[in-house]
C-alpha cells in the first residue's frame, strides 16, 4: 500500500509578483517547488548540482541557482523567473530581444537561465566589455556553443542602460 | 514549372520558435504538464561486472509517499522483440531493462524507485540495499583485447611504404566524449487503454523511439505515440531509444499512472551513449615533396561486451587526399562499458583529427607549408570509389581561409611568435563529411486563408529544423514566412528520419519542398481551370506564385490569390503529401568541406592553452539562412574546443566507474573559453545532393577544430601532443 506523502511546511514567498503559500517538503529545492509544484517550467534543470546555470532565477534581485537553494530558507523572499520579466501585454524584456535578434540560443534550453543571468550580470555592473561578460557569465554553460552572441546579447543591453 | 522566386531562403531570419524559448515556455520533455504524474528516480549499478544477488527494497518502501520498487525480482517478462534492422540498435544483445540478474557495466540500472513526490523518489533509491556477486570489470582499451577487425585495403601500402622517402609512425589516443547536453533525458509515459503515449527527449520519434518501444512491449507501433516537440540539445545522444525510456513505460504500466523518469546528470555518463575513445596508429609514406604513397591504419575503439558499435571512422583515411596505397585495421574492443552512440560527426570527428594532425607532422618533416601540403594531395575524383566529385571546394576553402586569417605573415618556426606570457601559434586542419540522405515525408496544406501548414515527423535539437523548413516552404508555396506554420516531433505525422547526421535539411527540406510544389501546381490547375480567375485559360506551367498570389511568371498583373481561389472555389484546403527518396545508387562523391584556422596562446610557464581566434571556411552547399548556420558553426567550434583541450571521463579500472562524471569534473567549454569566432560558407548549391541543393552543416562545423587547435598548439610550443584533450598536464 502506498505511504502517505512526507509531511510538509508552508512557506510563503512571491514568484513574480504572486505571493505564493505552499506546503512543502523540506528537500524541496527552489527548483523543484517552480518545476514540479508551481508548474513553472522555464525555469530548467541541467545538473541539479550548481555547476552549469540552467536553473538561475533572481532571489531578492540576485542571481542564484535554484537547485542549490533549499524552498523551505526563502520564506518571504521575492523569486523572479524567466516567466516573470514579460509584461501582461507581452512585452519582452530587452534582454529576451536581444537574444532572439542575435540568435543567442539553439536548442533553447539553457536560454532562461542565461537571461536571468544575463540580467544578474548586468545589474552587478559586470556587462561592462566582453571580457568582463566572458568571465561573469561563465557559470551558465551552453552546449549549442552560442557564447560569442550571448555576450553580444548582454553587451547590446548592458550598452543601452549606460552600464 | 516556372521556377519559383527565392525570397526567404538564404536570408537571416529570426528563429520562428525563438519567442517560445525567450520566454520559457517551449516544452521539453520534462515540461510537458501530466496530471498526476509518478516521480520515477534509477538505482544504478555500483559494481562494473558480475550478478545481482539480491535486492532489499524494505527500507525504501518504508518511505512516506513511495509507491514501490522495480527491479528484475519482481518485473514482469518483457517481449523485447527483434529490433535490429532499421533502428540504431547495433548488432547484439541490447540492454533488457530488469529481466535478468547480469551486470554488464558500472551504473546499468538496476531497480527503479517510484514516488508520489520527487523528494521522496530520490531518497528512497538510497534506501535500496542490492549485494552482488561482483567480478573484475575490463575496461581499459589498452589492455583489452580487440574483436575480429573490418578492414580495407587499396593498393599495397606495407610494400609501398617501405621504400618511401619520408616516413613516420604516430600513434594517436583519443578520450571518450559525452554529449553532455544540456536538457537531460527525460521521459514521461503514460497507458490509456492499451496505447502507450510517451513524452520523450528523442532525436527519431518514428522508427528510432516508436519501434523500440513497441518491440520491447510487443506492441503495434500505432499503439505506441511518441511526442518530443523541443529537444534540449543531444548531438546524437536521443538518436537511440535508451533503458531508462523503457523503464518509464514499465513502471507507467506497473502502475497505472503517468511516470515521469529525469534522469540525473550522473546518469547521462552510462545511462545514454558517448563517442568512443580511440588509439589509432597512422603509419603514412610521403615523396620528399609531399605527396603521399601510402598509408596503414590501425585503428582500435571501446564498444560494450553486450552490442558492436561502429561508425564510419575509415572513411576519411579513403577519400580525403589522393593516397594510392591504403591499408585500413579496424577493431572494436568489447569493454564492460555501456555502449557508445553517435555523437557529432560520428567517426569522422576521430579520423579527421589524427589525419589532420599527421598531415602537419608531415609539412613539419618536409619543411612545407601545411596549406600547399593539402593542395599537393588534393584528389580529381574520390580516391575510394572512383566517382567524381559533386562539389568539392576545399583548396578554396583553405585560400580564402589563408587570405582572411593573414596565413601568409606565419612564420613556420615553431616557438617563434611571443605575446607577453604567451607563446603564440596557429595552425590549419582540413574538414570533410559526407551528404547522407534518407527517405522522407511531409504534409502540405494550403488553407482557405491563405496560411499554410507544415506536418512532418523530424524534430529540433537546436539548428533551427523549424525555421528553415519555413523558409522552404514558403519559397516554394510563395507565401510570406509568418503565413507557414511548422508542426515536428509526433510520431502520429508523416514519416521522417532520425534528425541527425547532417541529414535532415537534405532529406526532410527535399520532402517540404516536393510538397509544397505539388500545392502550388494544383493551385494552379485549378486556377486557370477556373473561369473567375484572372488567370483562367493560362498555360500552368507558367504560374508562379509570391506572397500568397499566384501569378504568371512574365506578367503579374495576372494574378489570384489562394484565399481568393479557394474560397471561390469551396475548398477549404489544398494538400499534397511531399516526398523525398534518395537516388538507389551513388553516381557523385558527396561532402560537406571546409577548412580551419585557429590562433592559440599558450602561457609559457602554466602550460595554460587559450583560443585567441578560430575561422572556418566551408563548402556546405546552399545555406538556407546564414544566422542559423553561422549559429551552428560557431558551436561546432565550441564542441570542437571542448574535445580538444577539456572533455574526457576517467575511469577508474578497479569497478569500473566512472570517476567524474558531472559538470564540474568532466569540463566542457564555458564562456570565458570562447573568443570571437569568425564562419564563412561559400556561396553555391550542389544540385547533385538533393533537390534544394544543400550538402548539411551540422557535422562537418565540429570535424578539424581539434586537430587545428593541436597543430597551432605545436606550432605555438613546438610540444606535439598525440592524445586528447591536451590538457595542462600535457604541456608542462
Amino acid at each position: 500500500m502506498p505511504n502517505s506523502s512526507a509531511e510538509g511546511r508552508a512557506v510563503s514567498l512571491t514568484v513574480n509578483g504572486v505571493l505564493r503559500v505552499v506546503e512543502i517538503d523540506e528537500r524541496t529545492s527552489l527548483l523543484d517547488l517552480l518545476r514540479e509544484r508551481l508548474h513553472l517550467t522555464g525555469t530548467k534543470k541541467g545538473c541539479d548540482a550548481g555547476a552549469c546555470g540552467a536553473c538561475t532565477v533572481l532571489v531578492d534581485g540576485a542571481r542564484v541557482n535554484a537547485c542549490l537553494n533549499l524552498a523551505i530558507r526563502l520564506q518571504d523572499a521575492e523569486v523572479t523567473t524567466v516567466e516573470g520579466l514579460t509584461t501582461g501585454d507581452g512585452d519582452l524584456h530587452p534582454l529576451q530581444r536581444a537574444f532572439i535578434d542575435r540568435d543567442a540560443f539553439q536548442c533553447g534550453y539553457c536560454t532562461p537561465g542565461q537571461i536571468m543571468s544575463g540580467i544578474g550580470c548586468i545589474r552587478e555592473g559586470r556587462a561592462g566589455s566582453r571580457a568582463e561578460i566572458r568571465e561573469w557569465m561563465s557559470g551558465n554553460i551552453c552546449r549549442c556553443g552560442c557564447y560569442p552572441r550571448i555576450v553580444d546579447a548582454v553587451r547590446h543591453v548592458a550598452a543601452g542602460e549606460g552600464a | 514549372m516556372s521556377t519559383q522566386p527565392e525570397v526567404a531562403v538564404g536570408r537571416p531570419h529570426e528563429r520562428v520558435d525563438g519567442r517560445l524559448k525567450v520566454t520559457g515556455r517551449a516544452t521539453y520533455a520534462a515540461d510537458h504538464a501530466i496530471d498526476d504524474v509518478v516521480f520515477a528516480v534509477l538505482v544504478d549499478s555500483s559494481i562494473g561486472r558480475g550478478r545481482i544477488s539480491s535486492i532489499d527494497t524494505a527500507a525504501a518502501e518504508e518511505e512516506p509517499g513511495v509507491l514501490g520498487v522495480l527491479g528484475h525480482h519482481n518485473a514482469p517478462t518483457l517481449p523485447y522483440e527483434d529490433n535490429a534492422d532499421g533502428s540504431y540498435n547495433p548488432p547484439g544483445r541490447r540492454l533488457r531493462v530488469f529481466q535478468d540478474d547480469q551486470v554488464h557495466f558500472f551504473g546499468q540500472p538496476v531497480a527503479v524507485v517510484l514516488a508520489e513526490s520527487l523528494e521522496a523518489a530520490q531518497h528512497a533509491a538510497h534506501l535500496v540495499e542490492v549485494t552482488y556477486h561482483v567480478e573484475r570489470p575490463s575496461t581499459d582499451l589498452s589492455t583489452a583485447i580487440g574483436a575480429e577487425p573490418v578492414t580495407y585495403v587499396r593498393g599495397d601500402a606495407e610494400a609501398a611504404l617501405d621504400p618511401a622517402p619520408v616516413r613516420l609512425d604516430l600513434t594517436y589516443g583519443l578520450a571518450r566524449n559525452h554529449h553532455n547536453p544540456m536538457e537531460p533525458h527525460a521521459t514521461i509515459a503514460r497507458w490509456d487503454r492499451g496505447r502507450l503515449t510517451v513524452w520523450d527527449k528523442t532525436q527519431w520519434v518514428g522508427d528510432g523511439t516508436q519501434r523500440e518501444l513497441a518491440t520491447v512491449f510487443g506492441l503495434s507501433t500505432d499503439d505506441v505515440h511518441i511526442v518530443s516537440p523541443c529537444i534540449g540539445g543531444a548531438f546524437g545522444s536521443a538518436l537511440r531509444c535508451w533503458p531508462h525510456v523503457a523503464v518509464a513505460a514499465l513502471a507507467a504500466r506497473e502502475t497505472g499512472r503517468a511516470v515521469k523518469l529525469v534522469m540525473a546528470r550522473r546518469q547521462l555518463y552510462f545511462g545514454v551513449g558517448y563517442r568512443p575513445a580511440y588509439e589509432y596508429r597512422l603509419r603514412l609514406g610521403a615523396h620528399r615533396d609531399g605527396r603521399l604513397i601510402g598509408a596503414l591504419h590501425d585503428i582500435r575503439a571501446e564498444t560494450s561486451s553486450y552490442e558492436t558499435f561502429t561508425e564510419e571512422v575509415m572513411v576519411p583515411g579513403q577519400m580525403l587526399y589522393r593516397t594510392p596505397a591504403v591499408h585500413q585495421v579496424y577493431r572494436t574492443v568489447p569493454l564492460d562499458v555501456n555502449t557508445p552512440t553517435y555523437m557529432r560527426g560520428p567517426g569522422y570527428v576521430s579520423a579527421v583529427h589524427v589525419l589532420e594532425t599527421a598531415l602537419d607532422e608531415l609539412a613539419h618533416e618536409i619543411g612545407i607549408d601545411p596549406i600547399e601540403l593539402r593542395a599537393r594531395n588534393e584528389p580529381v575524383a574520390d580516391p575510394a570509389t572512383g566517382l567524381p566529385f559533386s562539389t568539392r571546394r576545399l583548396q578554396e576553402c583553405f585560400t580564402i581561409g589563408a587570405r582572411v586569417f593573414g596565413w601568409a605573415d606565419r612564420d613556420p618556426e615553431p616557438g617563434s611568435t611571443r605575446d607577453g606570457d604567451q607563446l603564440v601559434g596557429t595552425g590549419v586542419a582540413a574538414a570533410v563529411y559526407n551528404t547522407a540522405r534518407t527517405g522522407a515525408r511531409a504534409a502540405v496544406r494550403v488553407r482557405a486563408d491563405g496560411t499554410a501548414v507544415i506536418q512532418t515527423a523530424t524534430t529540433d535539437m537546436g539548428p533551427g529544423t523549424a525555421t528553415a523548413l519555413t523558409q522552404v516552404a514558403a519559397d516554394e508555396l510563395g507565401l510570406d514566412m509568418h503565413d507557414v506554420t511548422v508542426h515536428l516531433g509526433d510520431s502520429d505525422l508523416p514519416q521522417a528520419p532520425p534528425h541527425g547526421a547532417s541529414t535532415t535539411m537534405a532529406s526532410v527540406g527535399s520532402a517540404v519542398h516536393d510538397g509544397a510544389h505539388r500545392v502550388r501546381r494544383s493551385a494552379a490547375e485549378l486556377a486557370v481551370g477556373d473561369p473567375c480567375s484572372p488567370l483562367h485559360g493560362a498555360d500552368p506551367t507558367d504560374v508562379v506564385a509570391t506572397g500568397g498570389r499566384l501569378h504568371l511568371a512574365r506578367d503579374p498583373r495576372r494574378n489570384d490569390s489562394y484565399q481568393a481561389l479557394l474560397t471561390r472555389n469551396g475548398r477549404a484546403w489544398l494538400e499534397a503529401t511531399g516526398l523525398y527518396t534518395p537516388p538507389a545508387e551513388e553516381t557523385r562523391s558527396m561532402h560537406a568541406y571546409g577548412a580551419i584556422f585557429v590562433e592559440v596562446g599558450v602561457d609559457h610557464r602554466l602550460g595554460l592553452i587559450r583560443i585567441r581566434r578560430m575561422l572556418g571556411v566551408y563548402d556546405a552547399g546552399r545555406i538556407i539562412n546564414p544566422r542559423l548556420a553561422e549559429s551552428q558553426a560557431i558551436g561546432g567550434m565550441v564542441g570542437g574546443i571542448g574535445t580538444a583541450l577539456l572533455e574526457h571521463t576517467v575511469t577508474d579500472h578497479r569497478d569500473g566507474r566512472i570517476v567524474n562524471p558531472n559538470l564540474a569534473d568532466y569540463l566542457v567549454p564555458v564562456n570565458a573559453d570562447v573568443p570571437n569566432l569568425t564562419a564563412i560558407f561559400l556561396d553555391g548549391r550542389d544540385d547533385h545532393a538533393d533537390p534544394i541543393g544543400v550538402k548539411g552543416i551540422g557535422e562537418v562545423v565540429q570535424i578539424g577544430i581539434a586537430p587545428a587547435i593541436a597543430n597551432a598548439v605545436f606550432h605555438a610550443t613546438g610540444r606535439r601532443v598525440r592524445t586528447l584533450p591536451i590538457t595542462i598536464e600535457a604541456m608542462i
